[in-house]
This record gives C-alpha cells, structure tokens and sequence, in this order.
C-alpha cells in the first residue's frame, strides 16, 4: 500500500509522458492516477485509524540510515488531503491549461505526478533522513512547474525559489540532522521523540529553530520570500502546490519534527520552544499586513498563505496536545479554502484576464459563480463558522488560552480582523460595486452578460467551495484522528 | 596466477604500452587500452577480494625478501585505491575512442594510448607498491606521461598548461624524493613497514621532521592543495576532454592516496596528529581551499575551468576528513575519492560530450542545450546534484561522513563552512543548468545529442554517482575498514 502510493503517480508520470501525442488520453491517464492514489490513501487510513502504523523499508543508502515508509495519523491526514485535491486541481488544470493555451503541457502534468510523488513520500516518511530525501525531492520536482512560463521574470523567480528553498534545507535543516543523528544515534520518529535527555540547555532552542527555519517550505518569516516568487506559475500549481502540498508538507515537518522527534513533553519542559512562538506570532500579523499592501490577486493571497502557514508552526511550538491537533486541523482546513481562492483567482484570469484586485469591480455580475466561490472560501479563511477555517482557528485560540498566553490569542485574533480586511473586499467590490467604465447614471444590468471561466475550472472550484462547508463535519474527525500522538505524548 | 595479482596490476598497462606506440592503427590502439584498462580493474576487484579474505597480500619482486628486495603490499586501503583507479579507467577508455578521434591528430593517437598507458601504470604502481622509492618512480612514470597527455590537447595554450604543469610537478616530485633520502639516512631502509617500525626511535631527529615537511609539501603540490593548486585549472581546461575526465578522477586521487600512506602509514597517527599536529596545519587550509575555491569557480565563465575549480575545492573535502584525525574523517575522505571519482568523471565527460558537438565549453554556448542534447545534459545534472550534495546521490553520503566526522569533534563551523560550500556549488552548478535548461538555443544547429560511443561511458558514471547514494552500505563499509587500517598504523 504504501510502496503504491509512490509508485502510482510516478507510474503516472511515465504513462502521461508516454500519451503525449494525444491530449485527451493523457489528461485521462492523470485523472485515474490522482483518483487511484486517493483510494490508496483511504485505504491506508482505514489501517491507521485503527491502529495500524503499516510500514516499509526501501533502502538504506547508509549504515543504520533507511529510507523507509512509515504511515501514521499525521502523514495519512496530509497525503488525504493531498491526494484528494490532486484529484480537483487536475480538473481544474485541465480546464485551465486549455483555456490558456499555455504550452508544455505534457512536462507540466508530468512534473506536477513528480511533485505529487514527493509529497506522499513527506507524507509517509518513517524517519528523518527519509523526510529530508523526499523534502528536496519535492523542491526539486516543482522547479520546472514554478518555472513554466520560461520568461526572464520566471527564471528570476525560479532562482529566488529554488535558492532559498535548497539553501536553507542544505545550510539548517541537514546540519540540524546530523546534529541530531550524531546526539540520539537514530533518526527514527518515534512517540515521546528521540532527542528527550540527549540534549539539553541552550542547545535545545538552538536545534529547535535550526529545524523551523530549515524547513524553509514553513515559509516563517524571514524566509518566506520564496512562497511570493512561486506565484509565477501556472494558477493550479499556485493553488495545489502553493497552498497545499509544498507549503503543508513544510508545516507538516515542522509539526512532525515536534512530536517524533524532540516530543511535546519535552519540548514543554524545556521551553525550548517559547522564542519560536513569537516568530510565529510576527509572521502571522506581518503576513497579513503585507497582504493588505498588495493590488495583485495571487501575491496577496501568497502572502494570506505565509501568514496561515504560521498558524500551524503557533499550534506546534505551543507543545500542546491541543496545539498539535489545532495546528494539524489547520492543515486540513486552510487548504480547501486557500484552493478555492486560488482556484478562483485562476478562473478569474482566464475568463476576464484581470489579475489586481482593483480591476474586480462588478465581476460578480459576469461570473457569479466564480465570486460566490471566493465569498465561501474567503470565509473560510477568515474563520466564520459553520465554514471549516472556524474549527481549527478555534482549537488554535483554546490552545493559545490554554497555555495561558493571552498575548498569543490576541494575535490570533487580530490577524483574523486582517484576514477580513484583505479578502473580503475582494467579493464586497464584485458584488456590491459596479463595473469599470460603466458610469453611475448607465443603465442597471446594461449588456451584462456571463463569462465565466471553462467547465472544468467551474466544477472544481465549485466542488472545493463547497467542502469548505462539508468540512465542517469532517474537520473534528482530522482533530480526533491526531489524538492518538498528542495523547501519548501528553500522557 | 593469483599469487601474482599485485604485479599484474601494473604488467598489463605497462605491457600494453609498447604495443600500441608501435601499432600504427587507431583503432588497434584503442581497443588494446580498453582491454589493458579492463584487465586493471579485474586485477583491482580480484585484489580487493582477496585482502577482504585476508588482511594483507605481500608480494616480493623476484623472490627478493623484504626488506631487501621491493615489497607490493596491499592493504584495504590501496585496495580501494586500485578499484577507483581501475573503474575509472575502465569507464574513461572506450570513451577515450570516440573522443580522442575529434582531439588529437590521427597518426599520434597510437602515442596517446600509449602515454595514457604508462600514466596508468604510474598511478596503480604509486597505489601498489610497499616501497618508497618506487612510489617515487612510479610518480614521475605517471607524471611525465600526464604532461604528454595535456600536451596533446587542442590549442596551443595546452602546451603552456602542460609546461606550467610539469614544473610544478617536477617540483613536489623533488620535495618527495628529497623526503625519502632524508628517511633512508635516517633508518637505512625503503620499506614501508619497515620504515614504521623503525621510524619511532628517531621520532625526536630535526631530519625526521624535515622529512616529514618535504613529504607533505611534495604531496600537497601533487593533489593540488590550495595554496599549491595553480597548476590544476588550466591542465585540466585545456587537455584532451578525455584525459581531463581521468586525471580530474584518478592522480589526485592517488596522491592523497600516497600522503595518507607517507603520513598515517609510515610515520603513524600518533607522530602525525600529535607531534607534528598535522589536523592543525591542513584545517585552515582545506577550510580556506573549500571556501574560496568554491567562490572562484562560481565567477568562471568557461565550464571546464569550473569544474577544474570545484576540483580543487573538492580535494579541500577530502583533505578536511584528513585533519579531523578520527575514523569518521577518514571515512569521508576514502569515500568521497571514491564518490568524487565518480561525479567529477560524468561531468567532466560530459562537458566532453558538449565540446565533441559545439567546440566550445563556453557557458554561453551551452544555452538551450537541455532540448538540443538531453542526454548529455541530463547527465551533468545527475552530476552537478551530485556535486551539490543532494540526498540519493553519492556526494551526500560523503557529505554526511565529513559534517558527522566534524560535529563528533565539536567543530561547528566546520560544520557550517562545508554546508555554506555546498551551497555555493549550486550556485556554479546552476548556472550551467539553467542556462542548457532555460535558454533559447542560439547556435547553428551543429548542436545534436552526442554520439552513443561518449554517452554511454558518460551515463555509467552518472548511473553510478545515483546508484551508490542509494546503496552505499558496501563503499561505506569499505571505506570505513580502510580508515580503521590507516588510524591503526601498519596493516597487519
């Protein structure tokens, strides 16, 4: 099962390379893997939610070091979510590629079955190294979809990516392993973690943060400049990838890294931790702040994205047990309403060929659809209950209260009024104001009339709507699903 | 046959030799120096088995006893060295057929083989032999014909390479053999084991001390340690694209081979690190060779003196696990010879296969190479990861050892400068990648994928540099008991 999972998509791969020729049978082979792999994956979520931690050893490229697979509750909620939005944003790529008549498909399905690869394999990764291996992995597969466009400003773009992205995996995250493999002996995640009584001091906070800023892809300030320059991409590698396989598969280390590997108890008693909340907290309200300077559609949403990501390193560094299942909720959560956003700002592109916002007035009358999308998913973000962004922004807060960090949750809740200062105009201006040239005296619906982006974008949009509302009843699930490890770890 | 196996390491190249200056045919040549190549590793792999069986394998030259007569000794390390040496000569020589073809006037391609021969008779003898002098012979055997190999390269700024080259040589080649007189007044003797037997009695002699400075300065000059290095980067731009690929992977290797013997076999750890504290001279300078050189051969814009450059701070890694002075250390060192050896070959071959079709090894030139010769291209990428050390490829797993080696001795900005260097390695590695990669190709469309004849040697070497980042246990391993044999003195 959990050799499939990799094997699929890069099987996936081969076959889309192999259809080049024919468009229809190739975007057909990409579809079957992406549902084929989600399967896999609720299949190995059956085994793990009850109990199982089926596992797989692959190769051990050093002695005492394996590349091995291992799922347990955290990875299987991630490679859920990844895999299940592959199966959406493939529609919507094909929807979206089409429309735009971009060229290179086949290398971009390609690369994005790669890319995709990787990330099951962060997912399901059973120790450190193997983490590290499918990390790079991941950075290196997405370089070509990040670089699609070939243009000066991608190229310029693709080094700022790929330059922060290694540099900081290479220059941190590797030393913080050796440095780890070389204090405990192994660099297997186990409950409780492995580096509890093998280091101590100043040392811990030391090591703690070479991990969180060496997972660059957590995109903690100041090492988010990246997230911003990936925006040069195709819109659904923006919208999957962007907001939901790499950055989450950066968040996901982090949060992988606090409970195997140092384990929350630990990490409480030292402290080790208190220093990186704040950095946390800073890039939560900074992310936001930035977010409101922004025109363009897609930066202020990469910046949205920055901010949110830290909301998930807040709930890890606040070694919790309700931070933990907060902070993995927020996972679940934040990607079906940031897809929807993207998803939409791509349809937005593709049927009106506006990307700032101040070019949105009145779009609501053209592509209502579209805006009601926006409308649902930015809600979601922002944390307006019954929407699925409401849960984990809840547990967040609780864990925030719970750790009696007052200051914490003020944070959190003023990042949540920015939330609905950056995004909620956006639907405000489509809906409530009118269109550009069109004067005030003009006639009310004057030559309105619909234009909205392809079928295929529409339907996975829509669908990623509106599982930011049926979330809602699945969220508390992921947060049960999680407890298992941040009970034993807190028991 | 099989007693015979360290002499016939050197007899099959060294036999060979003749035959093919005589020859008049190319292509007679080339197939006899593929088989006398293969033969050397067969001879090579045979040889690491059987010290795996027992330890030692001692070999007296014409029944003369040792010490008296010459001794060929080999150990695990030289077992290594000789199954680095040979697999690279395997590799490098059927690509030599196609390559030299283009490079080197027909009627002195028997005499190409030729040199190339006695240049690898040089190298496995200097690997081979259990006496000093004859390490000296052996060096300047495989010298000379290096400088005749440079020569031979296409231009006349190969000639100076190769001049600029064998002063230097000539150089460190004398500061060796005034290091062995020195030793030989000192203890009477030229072997080996000998020499570490008696050398701890006159440990405390001013002699022994300036031996030991000539011996290292004269190595040093040999693999091209920063601040002795000069000779390196124009050798290797300028010489034939094959013998570039060979000596890039093989002499300095087998120099840092011949100073890990001088210093760790013959004097012994304990002089080396304690008295004469050898980690604390070659720290600073493999840091300084790591760092700069690094930088240097970020601003080169012809792409062979940039990987020449990246040699150089290659043999910086090498020499660092060195002056760790612990098992770990030089494990990394052994291993990333090996590892390096690898690497360095499939892109220096590489960049052979890109001059074959466009002539240049201008980065410029290279632009929109990606589409006009995957294959070529897709191989210098394997390498340049490689070289960057990125995880599934052999150049982590020496990375690993060398980080490791210096957080086991508490060293973190060791640590840290090797990190920060394999950082700047994707700089240079990068530019080269993103200018084949994502450049519109420019040039007039002599630009096709190189012939299978290149290509397949070159993609052995890359397939390789894959293959053993994710299986490394057996180089680890052997490695390992390389570097255990070399900390505990004189093999037994």
């Amino acid at each position: 099962m959990l050799g499939l999972s990799l094997a699929l998509p890069v099987a996936g791969a081969v076959s889309i390379a192999l259809l080049r020729r024919s468009p229809n049978a190739r975007e057909a082979a990409s579809l079957l893997t992406a549902g084929a792999l989600f399967a896999i994956v609720l299949r190995i979520y059956a085994s793990v939610s009850g109990g199982g931690r089926p596992s797989l050893a692959l190769a051990e490229p050093i002695p005492g070091i394996s590349v091995t697979l291992e799922a347990e509750p955290l990875g299987v909620l991630f490679a859920l979510v990844a895999s299940f939005l592959w199966i959406v944003t493939t529609m919507y790529s094909i929807g979206y590629m089409r429309g735009n008549r971009e060229s290179n498909q086949t290398r971009y399905y390609l690369f994005f079955a790669f890319a995709i690869a990787s990330a099951m394999g962060v997912a399901f990764a059973g120790n450190l190294f193997t983490l590290f291996v499918f990390y790079e992995l991941l950075s290196l597969t997405t370089f070509p979809l990040v670089t699609h466009a070939g243009t000066a400003k991608a190229r310029r773009a693709g080094r700022v990516y790929l330059g922060i992205l290694l540099t900081t995996s290479i220059a941190f995250l590797l030393l913080a392993i050796v440095w780890t493999y070389a204090v405990a002996g192994t660099l297997d995640f186990r409950q409780g973690g492995i580096l509890a009584g093998e280091v101590a001091g100043a040392a811990v906070p030391v090591l703690l943060g070479l991990y969180v800023f060496g997972i660059g892809k957590a995109a903690v300030m100041p090492l988010h400049r990246w997230l911003p320059a990936a925006m040069v991409a195709p819109t659904p590698v923006s919208a999957l990838l962007h907001a939901v396989a790499v950055v989450k598969a950066g968040v996901f280390a982090v949060l992988k890294v606090t409970v195997y590997v140092f384990g929350i108890d630990f990490l409480a008693e030292a402290g080790a931790s208190a220093w990186l909340t704040w950095v946390a907290a800073a890039t939560i309200i900074l992310g936001s702040l930035v977010a409101l300077t922004k025109d363009n559609l897609k930066a202020r949403l990469a910046y949205s994205t920055v901010s949110q990501l830290s909301y998930v390193v807040l709930g890890a560094m606040l070694a919790s047990t309700l931070g933990v299942g907060g902070g993995g909720a927020h996972i679940v959560t934040h990607a079906f309403g940031k897809i929807t956003l993207f998803f939409c700002a791509g349809a937005i592109y593709v049927a009106a060929h506006k990307t700032e916002v101040s070019q949105m007035r009145g779009l609501g009358r053209t592509m209502p659809v579209t805006m009601a999308a926006f409308l649902i998913g930015a809600l979601s973000v922002v944390g307006v209950p019954p929407l699925a962004g409401s849960v984990s922004k809840w547990y967040l807060l609780g864990a925030t209260l719970d750790s009696g960090q007052i200051a914490l949750a003020a944070v959190l809740v003023v990042s949540t009024l920015l939330n609905v200062a950056y995004l909620l105009p956006i639907p405000i201006l489509a809906f409530l104001s009118k269109p550009e040239g069109e004067t005030a005296g003009g006639g009310p619906q004057g030559g309105t009339v619909l234009n909205e982006a392809p079928a295929w974008c529409l339907i996975a949009l829509s669908f990623v709507a509106l599982g930011c509302i049926a979330l809602i009843f699945w969220a508390d699930r992921a947060f049960q699903l999680l407890q298992p490890i941040a009970a034993a770890a807190g028991g | 046959m099989s007693d015979h196996l360290p002499v016939l390491q050197v007899l099959a190249p060294l036999l060979a030799a003749p035959v093919c200056a005589l020859l008049r045919s190319a292509r007679a040549a080339g197939a006899l120096a593929v088989l006398a190549s293969w033969a050397t590793l067969a001879v090579a792999l045979a040889l690491l088995g059987e010290v795996r069986a027992v330890g030692v394998v001692s070999y007296a030259i014409g029944d003369w006893v040792p010490p008296i007569g010459i001794e060929y000794r080999v150990d695990m390390v030289n077992a290594w060295v000789l199954v680095i040496v040979g697999t690279i000569a395997s590799v490098v020589s059927p690509y030599m057929i196609a390559s030299v073809s283009s490079e080197v006037e027909r009627r002195r391609i028997p005499l190409f083989y030729a040199a190339y021969l006695l240049c690898l008779t040089g190298l496995l003898g200097i690997a081979v032999t259990g006496d000093v002098f004859n390490v000296f012979v052996f060096l300047e055997i495989s010298s000379l014909s290096a400088y005749a190999l440079i020569a031979m390269g296409t231009g006349r700024r190969a000639l100076t390479a190769a001049f600029r080259y064998l002063v230097m040589g000539s150089v460190g080649a004398t500061f060796i053999v005034i290091g062995i007189g020195l030793l030989y007044v000192m203890t009477g003797s030229l072997n080996m084991a000998d020499l570490a037997v008696l050398l701890p009695e006159v440990w405390d002699s001013r002699t022994v001390k300036v031996a030991y400075g000539f011996l290292g300065v004269g190595c040093c000059l040999k693999l091209a340690l920063f601040p002795l290095h000069l000779w390196l980067p124009n050798a290797y731009a300028f010489a034939p694209s094959a013998v570039t690929a060979f000596l890039a992977s093989t002499a300095t290797k087998v120099a840092v081979y011949m100073l890990l013997r001088f210093f760790l076999t013959i004097f012994g750890a304990p002089f080396s690190f304690g008295t004469m504290a050898l980690d604390r001279v070659l720290l600073p300078l493999a840091l300084v060779a790591i760092a700069s050189m690094s930088m240097v051969a970020v601003l080169q814009v012809d792409v062979k003196r940039l990987l020449a450059y990246s040699s150089v701070a290659q043999i910086g890694y090498v020499v660092l696990g060195l002056s760790l002075a612990s098992v770990t250390g030089l494990t990394a060192t052994l291993l990333h010879l090996f590892n390096h050896a690898l690497m360095k070959g499939a892109l220096f071959m590489a960049m052979g296969c890109v001059v074959y079709r466009i002539g240049s090894a201008h980065i410029d030139a290279m632009a929109g190479l990606g589409r006009r010769m995957p294959w070529t291209m897709a191989a210098f990428l394997v390498g340049g990861l490689s070289l960057v050390g990125v995880p599934l490829t052999v150049g982590f797993v020496s990375k690993w050892y060398l980080i490791l080696g210096a957080i086991e001795r508490g060293w973190w900005p060791v640590a840290v400068v090797v990190l920060l260097a394999s950082l700047l390695a994707l700089v240079y590695v990068w530019r080269v990648v993103e200018t084949a990669y994502m450049r519109p190709y420019e040039g007039d469309g002599r630009a096709v994928e190189a012939p299978p004849g290149l290509l397949l040697p070159t993609w052995v070497l890359a397939a390789a540099s894959i293959y053993f980042g994710v299986f490394a246990k057996s180089t680890v391993a052997t490695a390992e008991q390389a570097a255990r044999v070399l900390m505990s003195g004189v093999g037994s």
